[in-house]
């Protein structure tokens, strides 16, 4: 018992080390499962071979009623006869499936907590992780904290390096200036003294002069002159100093006057226009007034520009009397009116806006589309005039070129040939369609033809056990040429009816189609005819001599790839070829360049 | 258009007459008087040195020569030939001459600036006026001649005088507020002064005639300053051109600034119309050749031009100043107004090929002539808008609103045009080569 706890319990341990070790490493889980199984199956066989022997079956029932009861199970087992090997099946079956129950359910406990096990370390991991990368960004930031942290200090140096500069130069600047002006001082200083010795110099030079009596200062007239006003001169006095002083005023007084006498002059101008500018003012806003009012019902100001009209006129009136009085009156009712006027203009052009605005909305859109339209249909047609036009300078031209030199004539001759050609191209495709219907026919034909060779097997036979039969006198020979002709007129009656029905079906085909289908039957025909003459030879249906007409035939397609040029034109046959004419059109082409 | 033939003349010195009758040149030491109708000799005078300076006096009767070298002035009368005046300025030496208003006295400037002597032809009277400023334009007369503007520096300060030209009267004397008086000058109607400061800062001030002032104008500082300022034929505006490549218009009334005109090198305005000299040389043909043979040294090497109209925008060439040298070749330094005050015409010294016209009507770019050299010297036809120019080559150059035409000056020896005149008339035009002069005739139409 005690041995088999303890198994129990290494097992639980050697269970809850792997789903630790599961957690660390889950790609030995298999592994793990494995080593797990392994142990309990030893264990059951050692439990098995230890826990019950015959001699201690009741010992053994008793026990496990004892435990059974222990695990809240009613059923108890017994032995089939008291003291016997064999159990009571039913209690024990009970108890077992019981157990069985019981060890499921605890299975499926084991599983979930795993799983809960499982999702916890998950998550637990997902944590420890999120955990390590915060760390990081912590150790990061803070480094960069660090890192912010050592440009301020920096920064805050070089701050005080540069105010410390800018105080240096600032009094560098100072001292500078100071420096300036004390020379600007000294200089000026100098220069006065300079001025001072120099005024001196000149005195003193002019002292000199005049104390040397300077003979060579003098001046040589004939004679005297005139005034130049013819008057004599006068004395230089008292009542001449007046006269100069009043004459400077009178001059002064006479220019004072003369600009007075301007400004007077514009100011009635200006004074003028503004007259004429306040009438006019008034003229424009008293007519509509009332229609405006009714338009606005603003009363108030209705009484305010009464008031100010009146005073305007009174203004007027004044004006004349006194020009101090007038004046202000005047530029104020100016002013007023002025007002008036713009607002009135600006409520007229916010009219006018919106006026403009509603036109825009409603009447705008409905034209613009058909101006529209109109545009579109005017563009159009000059679209189609310009291609008109272009089509025709292009005639034009090409009449012109057509006119003129022959190599171009010879060209358009040219394309009559291949206009020709086209034609004849349609005709080979018509014959095309034709060969193909033919060859068609002729498949049938063979097969047909097959047909008959059975038959006519069977027929020989026939008449093989005929000829035993009856020993008629009669040449095979002949009576076989009969029956082959009259075969292939058969064949041939039953081909018109396809070529009709494959010739209405290809009308509608494209040229273009044609030219790439007009190589192809060509393999084919080549292809077919040794088939079918080969059939036929092998059937006997034709003699060997017959042979020779398709071969025949073929030649004489050679031939006229040779001397198309001429059998142009010519018969219907011609149209066969015409796949071989625009192989021609190069030779053609060339004789005439 | 046809022209004279070719005279002698040396330093440049050809005047025309202020009544338009007289053209007075100086060879030499010798000054011919023509008629300029005829351009016969009038008079011949004799200097005793090489005239280095010839001025008309303003009624047409009295020319003055004078020889700075020798402190010397010499004084012609038109109508008595035998009539003669002298004037030594002695020792203290004579940099510049000019003739008052009224034509009776003449104003000699010594060297140094230590005075300027006043001359008086009727008296013989000598004045003297101290302290004169050596400047940019330190004198000036009102146009109608009753004033004078002089500028003066007395105690390291400027000072304006104003002085009566009748008696010499000094009328009024002021301070100005600047740092370097560079100029001054009167308004055509002879109300204002416009005086202006030195480079080194952007300053005009303007006066009344009583010594008033009535307005000053800045418009940037630091940069260099103004270098040229011109008032209109009418006093309405006052142009001044500065160093920043800008003409700034200042109206009569408030004085502020009504207007500025920029001189890109790319011109973009659309309304202007740009007229490009083009060169062409001429092709040489064997007909061409027999028929201007005696001609051929000139006619050989001289080139054709003409003007183009170019689509805009156009490219002007700029020559980059050297920033290191004194008085850089940038900014407006020549500015015109045309005689009815409807153009202005300008120039950029670092695009120095080029003239810009302004309308001052519509305040904008009218036009801009391309030369293919620079241009020497320009000037407006006194009656008409009607600007000629030059570039030191043998062509003259026209523009006026309808156009602008190149005129090859057909004169033998490589008559090279450096500077202009015009007849008051506006009729004819005095072109002065180095040695040599000659009248252009204008078609009159």
């Amino acid at each position: 018992m005690g041995e088999w706890r303890t198994t129990e319990i290494s097992m639980e341990n050697c269970e809850i080390s792997s789903i630790s070790q599961v957690t660390m490493s889950p790609s030995r889980q298999n592994n793990l499962m494995s080593m797990y199984s392994l142990p309990l199956l030893k264990n059951s066989y050692n439990v098995i071979s230890a826990f019950c022997t015959e001699d201690n079956i009741p010992q053994c029932i008793s026990y496990i009623n004892q435990e059974l009861s222990s695990l809240g199970l009613s059923t108890c087992i017994e032995a089939a006869s008291p003291g016997g090997a064999s159990l009571n099946t039913m209690p024990a079956l009970n108890a077992m499936y019981e157990l069985i129950q019981i060890h499921r359910r605890t299975m499926c406990n084991l599983e979930e907590l795993e799983k809960e096990q499982l999702k916890k370390s998950s998550t637990l991991e997902h944590m420890q992780m999120s955990n390590s990368r915060l760390k990081d960004q912590l150790e990061l930031s803070m480094r960069e904290k660090s890192g912010l942290h050592e440009t301020e200090r920096q920064l805050l140096l070089k701050i005080k390096t540069l105010q410390s500069c800018l105080k240096t130069e600032k009094d560098e600047v100072q001292k500078l200036q100071s420096i300036i002006a004390s020379r600007a001082s000294q200089y000026s200083h100098d220069a006065k003294r300079k001025e001072r010795e120099a005024a001196k110099l000149k005195e003193r030079l002019s002292q000199l002069l005049v104390d040397r009596k300077d003979k060579k200062l003098a001046i040589d007239v004939l004679n005297s002159l005139g005034r130049s006003d013819g008057k004599r001169s006068h004395w230089k006095t008292a009542k001449a100093t007046a006269s100069h002083e009043s004459e400077m005023y009178k001059s002064l007084l006479s220019d004072y006057e003369a600009s007075q006498r301007s400004l007077m002059l514009e100011n009635a101008e200006l004074k003028k226009v503004l007259q004429q500018m306040k009438k006019e003012m008034i003229h424009i806003l008293s007519p509509p007034k009332p229609s405006n009012r009714g338009a606005t019902a603003n009363d108030s100001q209705q009484g305010n520009s009464d008031g100010e009209e009146k005073a305007g006129d009174s203004s007027r009136e004044t004006l004349d009397q006194s020009c101090e009085h007038a004046r202000e009156q005047l530029t104020n009712s100016i002013r007023q009116q002025w007002r008036k006027l713009r607002s009135h203009v600006e409520k007229l052009d916010s009219k006018a806006s919106q006026v403009q605005n509603q036109l825009e909305s409603n009447t705008e859109v409905v034209p613009r589309e058909t101006h529209e339209e109109e545009m579109e249909r005017m563009r159009h047609e000059v679209q189609q005039c310009k291609e008109f036009i272009h089509t025709q300078q292009q005639l034009l031209q090409q009449q012109l070129n057509t006119s003129f030199d022959d190599e171009t004539a010879a060209l358009l001759n040219d394309c009559y040939t291949l206009e020709e050609k086209e034609r004849l191209k349609e005709e080979w495709r018509l014959f095309e369609e034709q060969k193909r219907n033919f060859e068609r026919e002729r498949k049938n034909f063979t097969e047909a033809a097959i047909r008959l060779g059975r038959e006519k097997k069977a027929f020989e036979e026939d008449r093989a056990s005929w000829l035993k039969n009856q020993f008629l006198n009669m040449t095979p020979f002949t009576d076989r040429r009969r029956c082959s002709s009259s075969d292939g007129q058969s064949a041939l009656s039953i081909k018109s009816e396809p070529e009709i029905r494959m010739s209405s079906v290809k009308a509608p085909m494209s040229k273009s189609s044609t030219y790439t289908a007009f190589s192809t039957p060509k393999p084919s025909q080549s292809a077919a005819f040794p088939s079918t003459t080969e059939l036929y030879r092998t059937l006997r249906l034709i003699p060997d001599g017959s042979s020779s007409r398709y071969s025949n035939r073929g030649r004489w397609q050679e031939s006229s790839t040779i001397d198309d040029g001429d059998s142009r034109g010519k018969s219907k046959l011609r149209g066969r070829c015409g796949d071989l004419s625009i192989f021609s059109l190069g030779e053609d082409e060339n004789s005439l360049t | 258009m046809n022209f004279s033939e070719v005279f002698k003349q040396s330093n440049q010195l050809c005047k025309l007459s202020p009544d338009g009758k007289y053209l007075a040149t100086c060879v030499q030491y010798r000054l011919v008087v023509r008629d300029v109708s005829t351009l016969q000799i009038l008079q011949l005078y004799t200097c005793l040195d090489q005239i280095s300076h010839m001025d008309w006096s303003s009624d047409s009767l009295f020319i003055l020569c004078a020889m700075y070298k020798r402190g010397l002035v010499q004084v012609w009368s038109l109508e008595q030939p035998d009539w003669h005046c002298k004037i030594d300025e002695g020792s203290i030496g004579l940099v510049s001459s000019r003739w008052s208003p009224d034509g009776r006295h003449i104003l000699n400037t010594t060297e140094f600036h230590l005075r300027i002597t006043v001359w008086s032809l009727c008296t013989k009277a000598v004045s003297y006026i101290k302290y004169p400023k050596a400047c940019q334009k330190g004198l000036d007369f009102s146009r109608d001649g009753c004033y004078m503007a002089l500028a003066e520096r007395r105690d390291c300060k400027d000072y304006v005088s104003i002085f009566v030209c009748d008696d010499w009267h000094l009328l009024r004397h002021f301070e100005t507020e600047t740092q370097d008086l560079a100029g001054l000058e009167w308004s055509p109607n002879g109300c204002v002064l416009a005086v202006w400061d030195s480079c080194l800062e952007y300053k005009v001030l303007l006066y009344s005639l009583d010594g008033r002032l009535l307005s000053t104008y800045s418009a940037y500082e630091w940069s260099l300053g103004i270098k040229s300022v011109t008032w209109s034929p009418s006093s309405q505006f006052l142009a001044i051109g500065s160093y920043d490549e800008k003409v700034r218009i200042l109206n009569h009334i408030t004085w502020k600034k009504i207007a500025q005109f920029e001189h890109p090198a790319t011109i973009d305005n659309t309304k202007a119309t740009m007229f490009k000299e083009v060169e062409k040389r001429p092709a040489v043909g064997s007909d061409e050749m027999s028929l201007l043979n005696i001609s051929v040294g000139t006619t050989l090497f001289n080139t054709q031009s003409k003007y183009e109209i170019y689509p805009l925008p156009v490219q002007i060439p700029v020559v980059k100043p050297d920033p290191d040298r004194a008085n850089p070749k940038i900014g407006i330094s020549v500015l015109a107004f045309s005689s009815d005050s409807r153009y202005l015409a300008t120039k950029n010294d670092n695009m120095a090929s080029a003239v810009w016209v302004w309308d001052m009507q519509k305040m904008s770019l009218e036009a801009v002539l391309e030369q293919t050299s620079g241009v020497r010297c320009f000037q407006w036809d006194p009656r008409r808008p009607r600007l000629a120019l030059c570039t030191g080559n043998s062509k003259l150059y026209l523009w006026s609103p309808g156009g602008c035409v190149s005129v090859q000056v057909p004169t033998e020896g490589g008559f090279q045009v450096q500077s202009l005149n015009w007849h008051c008339s506006g009729d004819s035009l005095v072109l002065l080569g180095k040695e040599q002069l000659c009248l252009c005739y204008m078609d009159s139409d």
